[in-house]
Order: structure tokens, then sequence, then C-alpha cells
């Protein structure tokens, strides 16, 4: 049976060639594909929405009242302070111990190690490890800063144990950001006498800097959001006071962050909470989107210069 | 317009196969007429006229980068794929306009078949490689039979019919292309344009599609792009030589010198590029 | 003596000695790996820490408490009533409908941007999926419990509580969404053009090409795709917490309109309680041993899913 017609009649050809046009399958296939994409899209924008809708009334009424007050029972007086001071501080301790530690991980399995299979088991470790839900380093958190090491249910041990969530995201970015490095670089500093460590320091880590620095921000980024793990930590869920504490006192007391009292304003059954639910996740959508904009300015600003 | 000399008798100094009388008068398959493509405003191909004959092998040769490919993707418009291309002029293919807007530029593949330079089995069984075209076409007959005719065409069946639910990766270089030519077979086309189809194989593989190539004609029109001109030599009936023009601004733009009889165009070319290409003196 | 052309004075001869550096240099150079090494060195430890912390208090719980309260009625971790079935039936259930979310939003997109979408749609789109990506998920679960719950799921089911697991599936779907979309997406990327350009040659439509060619090309990069965003899924608490209720303690229950506990929903409820004050009782150590079943059956999701993406690298 000839699948095509092969009759050489130029009439024949030209009804052959032009016959099936329309394709309905295929259209409706692939408006059904981007149906799925506009989806996806479409909860982001309802979302937004939704929260920006809600959250505006609380700013218009109290303006930045809303961000200079403590938690509080009443929720006409109830504000955010207390977590965005304790995310900030959390952040610091993130960006202390994983910045330095995960680069200089990285650093390590991609400039200095061989090829053997303690390296590629450190790998696969690090690829597992990023794959293990955040509610467990809660526990590892718990066990080991809080009691084991007796910090206590304070900033330090919340601030360490989101330190080691993204330490991960921190190496794994940072790797590629150095495999990302042409070796011609490295060659060129080598074939001048420098060491390993001149190599890496004046030639492979500024031409990686851009790249690492967005994953060091995207993993800030990812911390910010992070509630679970602080749960178990210690972060309190309820009102307190910190009022006149001195840096110390701070650093060993009690704590909340942003996501955390977003998390308890969520479950009061009072509604009025619900509008200052949106209001403080709107403050930290914004704050994301600043932080996430920094990341790609920051790498932008690099690039050029090479 | 070229048209062709009288057939010379008597053996030429290339080995041209078996002799093909009365050549001139072949019926046309293609009629490219004054064909010109750009790709995203730059100018590859210009002025191509290319009357294309039935049961012919017609080999387009030259140096690299003189639009051969491109002129070849034409006639079965998988130039369509690329962004921004520009076609002006005419490919008229039994006497239809391929790029008129009513024609569907799937249906002319089903009757334009093609083979590529690297060859590109599906990462799929020997098999479903050769059934995937009349598959999609709606073939509802016995597939094993024409599967297996394929491959028999494609001098290919007695060494995989032990192995055809096998992945076609596991064949060599030279088996591969023979499995594209037999999956490009199986749609029962009218034409096979073949894209450099021997570069990426040794010797041994090249002369066993050569061989496949004559015994192909006899059924199939076969255009055939080679930047190997010994292989024009042997394999084909008429060869088109594509040289590159370079204007003041540096431009490079594909354009045909020559397009004859191939023992003419090896033997007697008209224009002293041809001749200089032919015998070696460059490209 | 047999001296050659002229015995001149001995030249001075360069030794192995001359080309090692200085013994300061190299020492430095040392530390320096040292100091690295110890960094990657960090990363096993953790995993170690995990394992150890993790299997240490289980094995508490498990001496301390009856295992036949492993199999009561219900998850009532303050009445020592420990039933893993209840919290595991929770994990499916959330998990599965946030697959049957993720799967086809995300796999979808994948091949549209993969296969029909042009350059510029590409550029645009593609990072407003990588938002999505970006949303804390205290800030999906309030949208569950606000928006999904209300406005969709109790709209089209009547008899659905406030808290049910059905809507913090849906919100834990989306969050998982754009995880799939992205390894899929990658993995049909990298299927070459050649095998495109076969099958258009071949008279195929582009809705062929894309599943008939292009999909079981990628298909081992799809699966990883599809076992990573499980293994989200089972991971994620914050959405469960807020939109699933039952934090006291649930039933054995299939039903997804209504609350129910998962077993990350369980961690959090255990460790916020009261009971952490006390720290002693069994209750706050089981907290542990579903951290360990958690950690286990994620730990071996990633490890399925490395495997098929190894599968991907090797087929070209």
């Amino acid at each position: 049976m000839a699948l095509a017609d092969t009759r050489t009649t130029t009439d024949a050809v030209r009804r052959a060639l032009t016959g099936r046009r329309r394709d309905l399958g295929g259209r409706l296939f692939e408006s059904g594909l981007l149906l799925t994409l506009l989806i996806a899209l479409a909860t982001l924008i309802v979302l937004l929405a939704k929260i920006f809708g809600q959250g505006w009334s609380v700013f218009a009424e109290r303006g930045t009242s809303f961000l200079t007050s403590p938690m509080s029972q009443a929720a006409g007086r109830a504000g955010i302070w207390q977590g965005i001071v304790g995310s900030l501080m959390l952040m610091a301790f993130v960006v202390v111990i994983a910045f330095p530690l995960g680069v200089g991980a990285a650093v390590y399995l991609e400039e200095y190690a061989r090829d053997t299979r303690f390296t590629r088991f450190v790998n696969a470790n690090i690829r597992n490890l990023a794959g293990v839900p955040s509610i467990v380093y809660g526990l590892l958190g718990l066990t080991i800063f809080v009691e084991l090491l007796g910090f206590g249910r304070s900033v330090i041990a919340g601030g360490v144990t989101l330190a080691i969530l993204v330490l991960p995201i921190v190496i794994i970015t940072t790797a590629e950001a150095l495999r990302a490095v042409p070796n011609s670089i490295r060659e060129a500093g080598f074939g001048v006498g420098a060491t390993k460590w001149e190599v890496v320091r004046s030639h492979v880590l500024p031409y990686a800097a851009p790249g690492i620095f967005t994953g060091t921000v995207l993993s800030i980024s990812r911390a910010l959001g992070e509630t679970a793990p602080l749960l178990l930590v210690g972060a309190i869920q309820g009102t307190f006071f910190t009022g006149s504490q001195s840096l110390l006192e701070r650093l060993q007391g009690l704590y909340t962050s942003l996501p955390t009292v977003i998390y308890t304003w969520s479950r009061q059954p009072n509604p009025d909470f619900q509008k200052l639910t949106a209001a403080a996740i709107m403050v930290l959508l914004v704050v994301l989107l600043m932080v996430n904009a920094t990341a790609i300015l920051l790498r932008n600003r690099y690039e050029r210069k090479w | 317009m070229n048209e062709p000399s009288e057939t010379t008798t008597g053996r030429a100094r290339f080995a041209l196969g078996p002799q093909r009388g009365d050549v001139g008068e072949r019926e046309l398959v293609f009629d490219v007429y004054d064909l010109s493509v750009s790709y995203g405003g730059v100018q590859a191909v210009r002025d191509v006229t290319l009357p294309i004959r039935v049961r012919e092998i017609t080999a387009l040769i030259g140096p690299s980068g003189c639009g051969k490919t491109t002129v070849l993707r034409c006639l079965n418009r998988m130039n369509d794929l690329i962004d921004g291309v520009r076609i002006e002029g005419q490919v008229r293919y039994h006497g239809v306009d391929l790029y008129h807007r009513g024609v569907d530029p799937v249906e002319v593949r089903r009757r334009i078949g093609m083979v590529f330079q690297k060859p590109n089995p599906f990462p799929k069984s020997v098999f479903e490689n050769v059934a995937f075209g009349p598959r999609i076409a709606g073939f509802k007959g016995d597939m094993g039979a024409l599967v297996e005719e394929s491959l028999r065409k494609a001098a290919l069946w007695d060494e995989v019919k032990d192995k055809l639910k096998d992945s076609a990766m596991t064949l060599s270089g030279g088996q591969q292309q023979r499995l594209c030519i037999a999956r490009a077979i199986a749609v029962e086309p009218d034409v096979i344009l073949m894209d450099e189809p021997c570069s990426a194989l040794d010797p041994i593989a090249t002369a066993r599609i050569e061989d496949l190539m004559r015994e192909l004609v006899a059924d199939y029109t076969i255009v055939i792009v080679t930047h190997n001109m010994q292989q024009a030599a042997r394999v084909s009936d008429r060869t088109a030589f594509f040289t590159v023009d370079v204007d003041e601004a540096g431009h490079r733009t594909g354009t045909v010198v020559e397009y004859d009889q191939t023992e003419v165009v090896f033997t007697n070319p008209r224009d002293k590029r041809t001749e200089d290409y032919v015998t070696g003196r460059f490209g | 003596m047999l001296g050659g052309g002229g015995a001149q004075a001995p030249r001075p001869v360069l030794t192995v000695a001359d080309l090692r550096g200085t013994s300061r240099r190299r020492r430095k150079g040392r530390l320096i790996r040292g100091a690295f090494l110890s960094a990657a060195a960090v990363s096993v430890l953790i995993s170690a820490l995990i394992v150890v912390a993790l299997v240490g208090e289980a094995v508490v719980f498990l001496s301390k408490t009856d295992l036949r309260s492993l199999w009561s009625d219900g998850w009532f971790p303050r009445r020592d009533m420990f039933d893993i079935r209840t919290i595991f039936a929770g994990t499916v259930i959330v998990s599965l409908i946030a697959m049957l979310v993720a799967a086809p939003l995300g796999l979808g997109a994948a091949i549209y941007l993969s296969e029909y979408a042009s350059q510029r749609v590409r550029r645009r789109l593609k990072p407003a999926l990588e938002t999505l990506a970006g949303i804390p998920s205290v800030v999906m679960g309030f949208f569950a419990l606000t928006v999904i719950s209300p406005d969709l799921i109790r709209r089209l089911f009547s008899g659905a509580g406030i808290f049910n697991m059905a809507a913090a599936g849906i919100g834990v779907g989306i969050l998982v969404t754009p995880l799939v979309a992205s390894i899929a997406e990658d993995a049909m990327h990298a299927v070459p053009n050649s095998l495109r350009e076969a099958s258009y040659g071949l008279a195929a439509r582009r809705r062929s090409t894309s599943v008939r060619v292009v999909v079981p090309a990628a298909v081992s990069g799809i699966v990883a795709a599809l076992i990573v965003g499980v293994s989200r899924a089972i991971g994620e608490t914050m959405v469960v917490a807020i939109a699933a209720g039952a934090t006291g303690g649930s039933l054995f229950t299939l039903n997804p309109l209504g609350p129910g506990q998962t077993m990350t929903g369980a961690m959090a409820a255990l460790g916020t309680g009261s009971d952490r004050v006390t720290g002693g009782t069994a209750a706050f150590n089981s907290l542990f041993f579903v951290g360990l079943l958690l950690f286990a059956m994620t730990l071996g999701l990633n490890v399925v899913s490395e495997r098929f993406v190894r599968k991907v690298r090797r087929r070209y």
C-alpha cells in the first residue's frame, strides 16, 4: 500500500499537498499545554492580589507603626518589629557561618580534591542534604545546639540551625560557579608559577564571584522564609517582651522571626488577625523581592567588569 | 537555465556507473528557479536554478559554506524550522509551488524524505525507528512486512533481522545510517534528499551506501549534497557545482556555477572555477 | 682518562631540592588545603549528626513505649497513641493530591516551554515560574487556608471542613510545580536537535515529535523530576501545619475533605506544644521517631532520583 500519492500530474500533487491543513488535535494539545503554564502563573497572581488586597488596609490605617510595634494580643496594636529584628539577627548568623563554610567546601571539592571515592561520596552526601526536609534540620538543631551544646532556645541556636540548612545550597551553587570558570584562566595562573591557593584567590574566585554571590543571596532568601526548623528550635510564637536588653541578652534570650509571626497569627481564630497576617506576608514578600533583586543586580554589576 | 549537452559515448575518465541513455528528456521532479535564501537578513544563497529530473541522482558539490545544504533543505521545507529564514524565488515540485500559502509542509515531507549528515536514529528499537514514520502517517497494514521491506531495500535486513527489538544505538555508524535510510524509505517517499550522508562514516561503510544509492535510484529520485567530489563522480547522474561569491563588504553568498551531466562537469567543464575545483586546484 | 672534549670545571647541577620551593610556602599551602578540606568535611559531619540525633532519640522512644501503641486507632501523642498508619496515610494523601496538581501542571509547562515557546516567550515565562518556587511555605499555607479551602474546596464539596487535607495538598502541589517543571524542562532541552529534525523529516508534526520522540528520549529526567517532586511534597511542613488542621491529633482517616495529620504536621505540632518544655515524655521522643522515618523516606527517594539523573547523562 503506497502511503504517498506518487502520481505525478500537477493537479494530483497540488491536491495532495494542500489537503489536510487543520490539525485540530495538535492545536488543542498546544492550547492545553499553554493552559497548564498559565494556571500555574495565575495562582501566583491570585495569591499576590489576595495578600496585598487584604494587607493594604493595615498599612493604610496604621502606617509604619505596624512595622515598629511589638507583638500583642490586641490586633489593633500588634506589629512585626520583633519578627524583623529576629530575622535580621538570624540572617547575620546564616551569612557568617554558611558563606565561609560553603565557599570553602566548594573550593576544596572543585579545586583541590581529586576524583576519588571519598570525593564522590562527599558530593553525593551534599546533594542528599539539599533534599532533606527542613524540619529535620530543626530536630538536629534541637538535639545538638539547644540541648547538647547548651545554647538553649536562643537566636544562636536558631541561626546556626538555619546556616546548616542552607549550607548545601551554598556549596552547590558555589561549585557550579567554580566549574564555569574556564580552565585557561587557571592555566594562565599556574603558568607563571603561582601556587594553587594563589591561583584560586586571584584568578578563579574573582571570576566566579558573581555566581557565588548570587548563590549566597539566594540561600539567604531561602533562609528568610523558613519556619519549621525554627519552631522546633525555639522561636517564640506568643507575645514576649524584649524591651531594653543588651545585645548579649538578646542573643541568649527569647526571639522570633517574621515567618514565625506569620505562622502564629495565621492560626489565631480572631478574624482581625487575618489582615495582620496578610500585612506581615506583604512585608516578607517585599523583603524577599528586594533580596532577590539585589542578587540579580550584584551579578549584573560584577559581570560587566569582565 | 542550463541545457543538457549531448551524452558522450564510450568510457569517461572517471567511472560513472551504468550509462543512462536519453537523459535529457526525463520528467522534472523539481523545478528550482532563481532561488535565494537569507538567514536573519544575511543572504546565504543567490539565484539558484536547478531542474532536477526523476529517478536520477543529482549531486550538489562545492567547498564548505556555499549553501548546498541550504538549497537541499529548501526542497522539503526543512528550512521552515529555522527562525528568521527568508526564501525567494520558486521551488516547484511536479509543477506545484512548494511555498504556496496553502501547502502543508508536513505533506511535503511525507513525499520528500531526508537523510542527515550524522546518523540520527531515535533512541528506540530498530523496529520502532523504521515504524515511526508510517505510524505517524496512519499506516494500518502489516507493519512487520513494511519494516522488513524497508530494511531490505536499505540493504540492512540481513544484519538486523535478529536484532529488531534491540536499541538502534547499538548499531555501528554505517548501520545506523542505513537504518536512517530505511526509516526514510518506510514512508514510501517520492524523493530522498541526502545531506552528506557518508561524511561521518568510514570508507567501507561509505562504499556500501554508495552502492545502495545506485540501487535505490531505480525507484526514487535522489538529491545528494557531498563535499567529496569523487563520490559525486562515482555515483551521480547530474552534478551542480556551487561556489561562494564574496562582495566588497566581505559578505559570502553561495551560488551555482555550473550544472550539467556529471560526466561533462568532471571531464569537460565550461567554467574555469569548476575546472579548478574538480581537478583539485582548490577546495 | 677519557675526558671527551675537554674536562672543564663541574657545572652546577639542578637537584630536585631546588625545584621544591621553600618549606614555608609548602606548609602554608598544606594548611590552606587542610582548611578547605575541613569545610568540606563539615558536610559529612552534619549528615552523621543528623543520623545520630535521630536514631538515638528514636531508640529511646521505642524503648520507652509499648510497641502496640504504634498500631492504635489514631495519632494522639499526648495520650500515648502513636498510630503510624494515621500520619503515614495523611502524608500519602497530601502528597498524592500535591502530585496530581504538580505533575500535569509541571510537565505541561515543561513541554510547552521546551518544545513550543519561542525564545522571547521562554525568557519571560521561565523567571515567572521560578518566582513561584520562591514563595515561602507559610505564605502558601495562609493562602491554602484563606483562599483554596473556602473558595475552591468548600465551594465544590459543601461538606468539607475549614481545615482539610485537599486544600493543603493543592497548596503543596503549587509549591512543587516549578521544581518538577524545571527539572523536566532541562531534561527535554537536553535532547539533541538532530532527533527533532529526524522526526520532522519523517513528516511528523510538533505534537507527535514532542510526545513520541522528545518525551521518551527525556524520560529518565522526567521521572527524576517527579521523584524529586514527591520528595519535596513529603517533606513540606508549614502548608500542612496551617491548612490541614488536626494539631492535637487525628483518627485514622482517608478523607481528604476533612482535617488530617501528616508526618511533618505531627512533628510541627509536637515541637510547638507544651511538651517541649518537659522534653522527657514519650510524646516528645516520638518526634524523633517520626523524623527518622521521614528522613529515611526522603533519602531513599533522593537516591533513586539520582540514579535516574545519571541515566540521562549516559544516554548522550
